[in-house]
Order: structure tokens, then C-alpha cells, then sequence
């Protein structure tokens, strides 16, 4: 055993490498005496926030995790639901928002390589990923650059493996000037048979390392830039951004799926965050073995690297396979004929321990379980933000003025549709390869991509298919973090619904500031909270998810981002609906009711520059009877379109539908309300739904047995959106505001 | 109809293509791009992706592929062989079609839908009529063609010229209808026999009805016309 630090110098190292002394001392108190540098590292990685989940643990707890689809819950490397006749969808979202701020390309980049891993780790064939991405506001060169630079690192890397982009989102506020948001989702696809796990078992059996080789890249990312907040010093953390290499990725991806199809595996594992010492500790302690490990086997990039180096190294395009000796050398001609290297690199031991040697010599030895499982679990405190009181006391109705005239309305309902948080996202999905492996039924642009389930491949096509969405609104969840989760979790099902899909489980990022700051730790807890009432309420479990902290620039948190992403099925892909209106003369239903809410909406923020009052209320049962509605509608095939109303209100929704179906509408509204509310108030629980004039009477019975409110508000047709004397716009005037402001915004304009 | 259907470390639309001749009834396989052995395929194509990466320069690599060499000798032979995106830079760069693809003008990766219009050309791969128009999608970062004008001049007197980009009604923009910047607004050319056919454009995306139109369907369709015809 080498003794290379000394006694007094240990707790000094444990400190820089973000150990705090607490964590140190059991340490040494799980060890019996001085850990050595290598155990050092190795600890302060896997016992890091990104990798031990050690202040969210607790509140994770709350989420409800099983259902009648699931057949993976959290835990695996992603989530996976039964989706009929036999297939399974395995899908997980993650952060890469770290990496993201400092390099853009390779930072999102790799985001994405990290969760096709997760995916095909699994068994699953990648066949699908959505981004959810936050900026600070366009105005500022850096935040183009960022933005810029993220989706052109997402479309580099997924265009290659020839896994397409489907959907996504993106909003820009100040509230992620400092600190962006990149996360990541990605689906797969296999039969149910197929599902394997991230497991060593079997003493003797070899650990054979597949991929890259291994360099001083990305060395403690978990620790230092992921688990940390930013400040002056950001840039110098550049070396720790790793970069990708998609065609390894590509390669990776055939070579395991043939290791895993020709049963050639007894567990599979992808090196991710903390390189080979987590993806191997977890992999051994879930297989109740140990594990022994020699550094020099390791295919080196760089001269002289130490053992420490090798076994924390973050160098992308790398797996963890562990088989009997007797497929060895089918093993590895599948990886040399994918032109990959593969070397044996260690063995499957029965002592539970995690040996690393460097040839002859062992330069760590621990209980290999202690390292995936005994991170301490805290508790932080919470307390409730003061900012919260005087942003929820604020009224916006009543203390600011606003328009009544029908020119006024003109040019608002034109500069939403112009704002980025509103605009055609065009520019950015066209720079995405989002119809390759044509599953694609739904292109982006719509309210939630629709993917048909089967292998095209082979030409065995079921006719069933999913809908997913990813959707967050920050604003909300600053201004009540209870109510804003659930609005997420709400308008991602609701999207999902417009399309067709029946809500069957969700992943989620979970994007916050510090945990150690109280105030931090309550919307926190809050919106954990909000997320996991609203999945009880649906029958909707958490079947996967990730949690990013320390989301902080200078002493300044983000918006509470708690990020849904939404997986709803569907048994005949042929009946999915969209947001376009149709034909001329169509039936224009608003299902739910407009209430004056416009607390935390884009139209306050746009006329107002004000992100205050409350955000829209949530009645859950309601929210499941308009889904309800909408679902049956478009199972009968009498919803011809439909869209939901958020950022923007009705009168976005609207526009939307014209703009996507090359029609106009005629609108009257029924409320009671002053017509910049009933325009831009942003209630929960709507959905604009057209159908013919023969079918609107049973979609009137469709409301009524669901018990929800509704209105006919008029027709589809001509060339102009009007809404009586209030709204007047042609379909040419809202395209022109609404097509080119992204663009506009990135030139500068 | 046989088609076989190569992969190169990195393509990414094999299965795309198998996919589309399924679905208009015809046979096809895939051929690993270190095997040499084209016997049983009636035409071979070449299909998008990223091979190799696209290190050095996309196709520059796939062309040293021990298959390609066995590729060329079935094109001299008068074999059918058509290379879709990734695959017609492979051909240019394995000389069986002139001139290169060049980065998009615009430098950014384009994935849209184009407009395309049939040009009167030998290729036997498009039997519809000049001034078709066909709605078949584009993805890539490299579709830029170029040649020099004499190359130019020659394709266009040989009837070289497949498809060209153009607005949704036929007409062509002033200043080019390419979204890639291509010259010409070429999108897709042919050899002087008509047996090698390139195009930046994927028509297998446009075959199968259950994801959208079928505009694509017309390349496949030709070339197993023309082989049934010629036995």
C-alpha cells in the first residue's frame, strides 16, 4: 500500500478538493487510518453534491416512483416505461449548465453525449432528445455567444449520431445572465427483454474499458465546477470542460448495442461525471462485489499521468463492460470491428473492496460500497425567501395601467409574438437533424413532439407512438416555487395532451441555486413538493431525473428551474393531433375559463418590465378534466386542432394556430373581463380546440361529461386574426413578427 | 429490386434507406463498408451520415473504404449507384461525380424542407418529367456544390444536372434559391452515363406516407423501372 500523504497534509488536500472536515473525518473513520491521494480523490468525487445527491437525498424521498408503466424507477442510469406490445422507453434529462457557462459548444456538447450514454447504457437504442435551455436576455453579446454556441454544440453532437432533436424549449431572462441553463433529454428505445443494468457481479469475471482513451480532461468536473457556484475565477475552471468527440459516440452506441444483443455482457456502465470511480463503485456496489483495478492497463492520452488522474479523469466516449473471460474475445472483435479499443483493465472481485493498483503497488483500498452509498445524507435548513412577501402582495391589476384601445392591443399582441420568449423557434431546430431514423410524426414547432414506436430497421412498425415535452416557466416558479413546479409538470402534460399522448411518467432537472442557503433550500423543498402532489394527482410517477445546485453567479441564485420532462402514450400514432387550424368554417372552443391572472406573465414583463404579482393559480382537478376532454376529442377524431394557452395567453395561442394552419379566425370572447386580460392573461388549464361545425356538439358533451367550463369563441377562416373590435392583425403581420425575431434578436436588432 | 445499402463507421441513415425500399416493395441489405463482395445487389447506395466523422473532410476518409474500390468498379460497369448527402460527398470525393461541398454559406447546419425542380438530365435515377417539382428535405453542413465553369458548362450540356433548388412555385430567386449557397442551385448532379447519380437532398425521408409526404419516392421508383425494363 503506498502512503503517500501525510497524516497532517490530508485534511488540507480534502479541503481543496471540496471535502468539507465533517466528510473527512469519516473518511478516515470508514478507511481505519490516513487516506492516501488517489482514495482522496476518489471520495471528494463520488461524496460530491453531483454525484451523492447528499442535500437533495431526503426531499427526493416525496416523488412518487412506481406506476403501471414503469419497469425501471430511479436509481439506473435513466428511468424506462413499458410502452405496449413489448417495447420499453427508457428516457432521463440531465444538466450540463456548468460546463455550458464557461464553453458553450463543448459544454452543451457533451451534455448531450452524457445523456445518450445514460440511454443506451440501459439496452435502449437512442432514438430521440429535447434540450431545455436558459439564457440571460439577447441585448448582451455574451449571452448570444452562449446561446449560439450551446445550440450549435447540441446540433454538432446529436446530428452526428444520427439521433434527432425533436423538441425542446428555450426562455431568456436576466435571472440566467450569469449562470445558463443547458439541460438534456434524451429517449431510447428497446424490446422489454433487453433492459439491462449498470451491474458487476460474478468474482473473476473482467472489467473491459471500451472507447477513448483516457486524459487529464475534465478532471473534477463533478467537484469543482459542477458543485460550486460561480465567480471571477469561472474562467480558469475552463480545463475542466471536457471535449467531445460525436463519431466516437456514434461507434460506442453500434458496438454496445451488438455487445448487449449478441449477450455477450453481464453489465454494462457509461463513464460519465467522476470518469471511472463512479460509473465502477456503482457498478460494483450494486453487484455487492469488489473490484481490482490496474491504472496502467489504461489506454493513456497524456505521459506520466498519476493514478488519481486516471481514476477521476471526465474524457468523454468511454464505457465500463464486465463479462466472463470466456466472451472476451467475441467482446472485443465486436469493438475492433467498430474500430474501438477495448482493454481489460481489471477484475470482479468477491471482497467487496475497490483495490486500485498502479502495476504492482496499491494505491487505494476501500469498501467499494462506501463510496456510491455513504456520502453523508444532510438535512439543510430551510426558510422561506423574504422576497417572496412583497412579490406576492404586488397587484398587478390594480397598481398598473393598462391598455384598452384596439391600436394598443395591435401592436402587444405583435410584440409578444416578437419576443424571444415567445418567437419561432425555427432557427434554432433547423440547425437540428430532427427527422433522421423517421419516427418523427410531429416536427418541432408544435406543442410536443410525437415519435412512432417500432424499428424501421427491421420493418416491425407497431402503430403506436409517444408524445414528449420538456417545460419549465422560471418566473412562476421564483414568484410561488409550490405552484410554479406544478404549473411545470401541468403544462407539460398539457402539451403532451394537445398531441395525443396520454401522461404516463416524467424525468426531471431540478435546477436551483445553493442548498446551503436556507432560502436556497426552501423553493427547493417547495417545489419538490408542488412536483410530487401534481404527479399523485395524475398517476404520474418520477421514473428518472437529476439535480443541479450551486446554479449562482456572484451571490445571485437563478430562478428555482425545476424542469419537467413529459413522456405520454399513445395506442394509434395515425390520431395525433396538432396546433394548426385546419379549414375554414371550423368551430373555434376555448375548454377551461380566462381569469384575470397575469402575475408573472410575458405580457407584464414586456409592458411592463415587471416580474412580480402571483403566478396563475392551479386547479389540478381541473387541469385533468380539460386533458381529459382534449384526450377524448382527439381519440374520437373530433379535435381538428389543438393548442394550449401559456406565455402569452390567448392571444399567442391563437396566433399560433393561424400562423400554423395558413388561416385566419374570427374571435368573440364571452368574459367579462377587460380585453387585455382576456387576451394576455395567462390561467392555467386552457386549450384552444377546433373541430367541424357537424362535430361541435358532441364536443360540447365532452366538456359537459367532463364537468369543465367552456366557450365557443368563433370561426377559423380569411386572412386575419380578429378579436371582435379589440384585435385586428393579418396573418402576413404576424408572421412578419413572429418568424425573424430570433434571428433579429442574435443580430443585435 | 436489391439495393444494397453500405455503412461506413458514422453513416447514420442506412436504416432510413432500407426502410424507404421496404416500403415501396423492394429488397435491400446492408453492406459493411470493409467487405468487397457487391454480388446479389442490383444498385448500391451510399447513404447520409457523418462517416469517419467527417474528420479531415466529410468523405475525404469513406473513400478509402476497401468497399469503394469495389463501388467504383460496379459504377464502370454501368451499376447503379446513388449517394444521398454524406454520400455525395463521398462520390465527389472518390471522383465519380464532379466538383466538392463546400461548408453552407451561412456556416450553420440546415435541416429544413426545399423545394426542388427536375431538370431534363440522363440520370437514371428520376424519370419524372422536367419542371417537376419535388418537396424533399435537406440536413446537413457541407451542401455547398461547387465546380469550375467548365465543368459546369459540360454537365450542363450533357444533361448532368439532376435537381435544383427552387422557391415553393418553381421559380428560382434571384441571387439562388440554395439555402446552402450551392452554385447554380445545384442539389443534385450525375454522371455523363446516368448510372451515378449524387444529391444533398434525402429523398428516403419523403417514402414512407405514415411520417409525411412522398416526394422521395421517384428516386427509388425510377431506378427499379429502368432495371425491370433493361432485365
Amino acid at each position: 500500500m503506498r502512503e503517500d500523504l501525510a497524516p497532517e497534509l490530508a485534511p488540507q488536500l480534502a479541503v481543496e478538493l471540496g471535502l468539507k472536515p465533517a466528510e473527512y473525518d469519516k473518511v478516515v473513520e470508514i478507511l481505519g487510518r490516513t487516506p492516501t491521494v488517489t482514495e482522496l480523490y476518489m471520495y471528494s468525487l463520488m461524496w460530491s453534491e453531483h454525484c451523492s445527491y447528499k442535500h437533495s437525498r431526503k426531499a427526493l424521498r416525496m416523488f412518487p416512483t412506481e406506476g403501471e408503466h414503469v419497469l425501471q424507477g430511479p436509481g439506473e442510469n435513466a428511468g424506462v416505461i413499458g410502452v405496449g406490445d413489448g417495447w420499453a422507453l427508457a428516457f432521463k434529462m440531465e444538466s450540463h449548465n456548468h460546463p455550458s457557462a464557461i464553453e458553450p459548444y463543448q459544454g452543451a456538447a457533451t451534455g448531450v453525449g452524457g445523456i445518450i450514454r445514460d440511454i443506451f447504457t440501459m439496452g435502449a437504442r437512442p432514438i430521440a432528445s429535447l434540450n431545455s435551455l436558459r439564457f440571460g436576455t439577447l441585448d448582451k453579446p455574451r449571452q448570444r455567444y452562449l446561446f449560439e454556441g450551446a445550440v450549435a454544440g447540441i446540433g454538432g453532437y446529436g446530428n452526428c449520431l444520427g439521433v434527432p432533436t425533436v423538441g425542446g424549449e428555450v426562455y431568456f431572462d436576466e435571472a440566467y445572465e450569469g449562470n445558463c441553463l443547458i439541460n438534456a433529454m434524451s429517449l431510447g428505445l428497446m424490446r422489454e427483454e433487453k433492459l439491462t443494468s449498470a451491474v458487476a457481479s460474478g468474482p473473476g469475471n473482467l472489467v473491459l474499458l471500451i472507447g477513448s482513451t483516457t486524459g487529464r480532461d475534465g478532471i473534477g468536473g463533478a467537484s469543482t465546477l459542477a458543485s460550486q457556484e460561480f465567480d471571477e475565477k469561472a474562467e480558469d475552471k475552463r480545463p475542466s470542460v471536457q471535449v467531445g468527440d460525436p463519431f466516437e459516440e456514434k461507434l460506442l452506441i453500434e458496438a454496445c448495442l451488438e455487445l448487449l444483443e449478441e449477450g455477450l455482457l453481464v453489465g454494462l456502465g457509461d463513464l460519465g461525471a467522476a470518469g471511472l470511480t463512479s460509473s465502477a463503485s456503482e457498478m460494483a456496489s450494486r453487484g455487492g462485489v469488489g473490484l481490482d483495478i490496474d491504472v496502467t492497463k489504461i489506454p493513456a492520452r497524456e505521459d506520466a499521468m498519476k493514478p488519481f488522474e486516471f481514476m477521476v479523469s471526465e474524457s468523454q466516449e468511454r464505457m465500463l463492460a464486465v463479462l466472463v473471460p470466456e466472451n472476451l474475445e467475441a467482446a472485443q472483435a465486436v469493438c475492433t470491428k467498430w474500430g474501438l479499443r477495448s482493454t481489460v483493465i481489471g477484475t470482479v472481485t468477491d471482497t467487496g473492496r475497490f483495490v486500485v493498483r498502479e502495476g504492482d503497488e496499491i494505491v487505494a483500498d476501500m469498501p467499494a460500497a462506501t463510496l456510491a452509498h455513504d456520502a453523508p445524507i444532510y438535512d439543510p435548513a430551510k426558510e422561506r425567501p423574504a422576497y417572496l412577501d412583497e412579490v406576492q402582495a404586488f397587484d398587478p391589476v390594480t397598481e398598473l395601467d393598462h391598455p384598452g384601445c384596439e391600436y394598443v392591443l395591435d401592436d402587444i399582441v405583435l410584440a409578444l409574438l416578437a419576443s424571444p420568449n415567445v418567437c419561432s423557434r425555427r432557427w434554432i431546430w433547423q440547425q437540428y437533424d430532427h427527422q433522421v431514423m423517421l419516427n418523427t410524426v410531429v416536427l418541432p414547432g408544435g406543442d410536443a413532439a410525437v415519435l412512432r414506436i417500432g424499428d424501421t430497421g427491421r420493418g416491425e412498425m407497431t402503430g403506436r407512438g409517444v408524445a414528449v415535452s420538456s417545460d419549465c416557466n422560471g418566473r412562476y416558479c421564483y414568484l410561488d416555487p409550490y405552484v410554479g413546479a406544478q404549473i411545470a409538470f401541468a403544462e407539460a402534460a398539457r402539451n403532451v395532451a394537445c398531441s395525443g399522448g396520454t401522461p404516463a411518467a416524467i424525468t426531471d432537472c431540478l435546477n436551483f441555486g445553493n442548498p446551503e442557503k436556507p432560502e436556497v433550500f426552501w423553493t427547493f423543498y417547495e417545489a419538490i413538493r408542488g412536483l410530487s402532489d401534481a404527479c399523485r394527482a395524475f398517476g404520474v410517477p418520477v421514473i428518472s431525473g437529476n439535480v443541479s445546485f450551486y446554479n449562482e453567479s456572484f451571490g445571485s441564485p437563478i430562478y428555482p428551474t425545476p424542469t419537467v420532462g413529459m413522456v405520454g402514450v399513445m395506442e394509434d400514432v395515425s390520431k395525433h393531433c396538432t396546433v394548426a387550424f385546419k379549414d375554414e368554417g371550423d368551430v373555434i372552443f376555448l375548454l377551461g375559463e380566462t381569469e384575470n391572472e397575469i402575475g408573472g406573465s410575458e405580457y407584464l414583463k414586456l409592458a411592463h418590465g415587471v416580474v412580480s404579482g402571483k403566478p396563475p393559480a392551479l386547479d389540478l382537478e381541473l387541469e385533468q378534466a380539460v386533458q381529459a376532454t382534449v384526450l377524448a376529442a382527439i381519440d374520437a377524431s373530433i379535435a381538428k386542432s389543438a393548442h394550449d394557452c401559456s406565455e402569452g395567453g390567448l392571444a399567442v395561442t391563437l396566433a399560433e394556430c393561424c400562423m400554423a394552419g395558413d388561416l385566419g379566425a374570427d374571435i368573440h370572447l364571452d368574459d367579462d373581463l377587460p380585453a387585455y386580460a382576456s387576451l394576455f392573461s395567462e390561467t392555467q388549464s386552457r386549450i384552444v380546440v377546433t373541430t367541424s361545425p357537424e362535430n361541435a356538439e358532441r364536443l360540447v358533451e365532452l366538456a359537459l361529461a367532463n364537468e369543465i367550463p367552456y366557450s365557443v369563441i368563433g370561426t377559423v377562416g380569411g386572412d386575419r386574426l380578429s378579436v371582435e373590435d379589440k384585435v385586428g392583425v393579418t396573418l402576413s403581420q404576424l408572421r412578419e413578427a413572429w418568424e425573424p425575431a430570433l434571428e433579429r434578436a442574435l443580430a443585435g436588432s | 429490386m436489391r439495393f444494397g445499402v453500405v455503412i461506413f463507421p458514422g453513416s447514420n441513415c442506412e436504416q432510413d434507406v432500407i426502410h424507404a425500399a421496404h416500403v415501396l416493395g423492394h429488397e435491400a441489405d446492408f453492406v459493411w463498408h470493409g467487405d468487397t463482395d457487391l454480388s446479389g445487389f442490383d444498385a448500391i447506395v451510399l447513404p447520409g451520415g457523418f462517416s469517419y466523422g467527417d474528420y479531415i473532410r466529410c468523405g475525404a476518409v469513406a473513400r478509402f473504404s476497401p468497399v469503394m474500390a469495389e463501388v467504383v468498379r460496379f459504377a464502370e460497369r454501368g451499376g447503379p449507384v446513388i449517394g444521398i448527402c454524406n454520400g455525395f460527398q463521398i462520390l465527389t470525393e472518390a471522383h465519380l461525380l464532379p466538383g466538392a461541398l463546400l461548408r453552407n454559406r451561412g456556416l450553420k447546419f440546415i435541416c429544413k424542407q426545399t423545394t426542388l425542380k427536375v431538370e431534363a438530365s440522363a440520370c437514371q435515377w428520376m424519370d419524372a418529367a422536367p419542371g417537376t417539382l419535388l418537396r424533399i428535405p435537406i440536413n446537413h453542413n457541407e451542401g455547398n456544390y461547387i465546380c469550375d465553369p467548365e465543368t459546369l458548362a459540360r454537365m450542363e450540356a450533357n444533361g448532368q444536372i439532376v435537381l435544383r433548388y427552387c422557391e415553393p412555385d418553381g421559380s428560382r430567386a434571384e441571387g439562388g434559391s440554395a439555402p446552402n449557397g450551392a452554385l447554380d442551385d445545384i442539389a443534385g448532379i450525375c454522371n455523363e452515363r446516368g448510372n451515378v447519380f449524387g444529391l444533398m437532398p434525402h429523398p428516403e425521408r419523403v417514402v414512407d406516407p405514415a411520417v409525411g409526404i412522398t416526394d422521395g419516392a421517384v428516386v427509388f421508383t425510377s431506378i427499379a423501372k429502368r432495371l425491370a425494363e433493361v432485365g
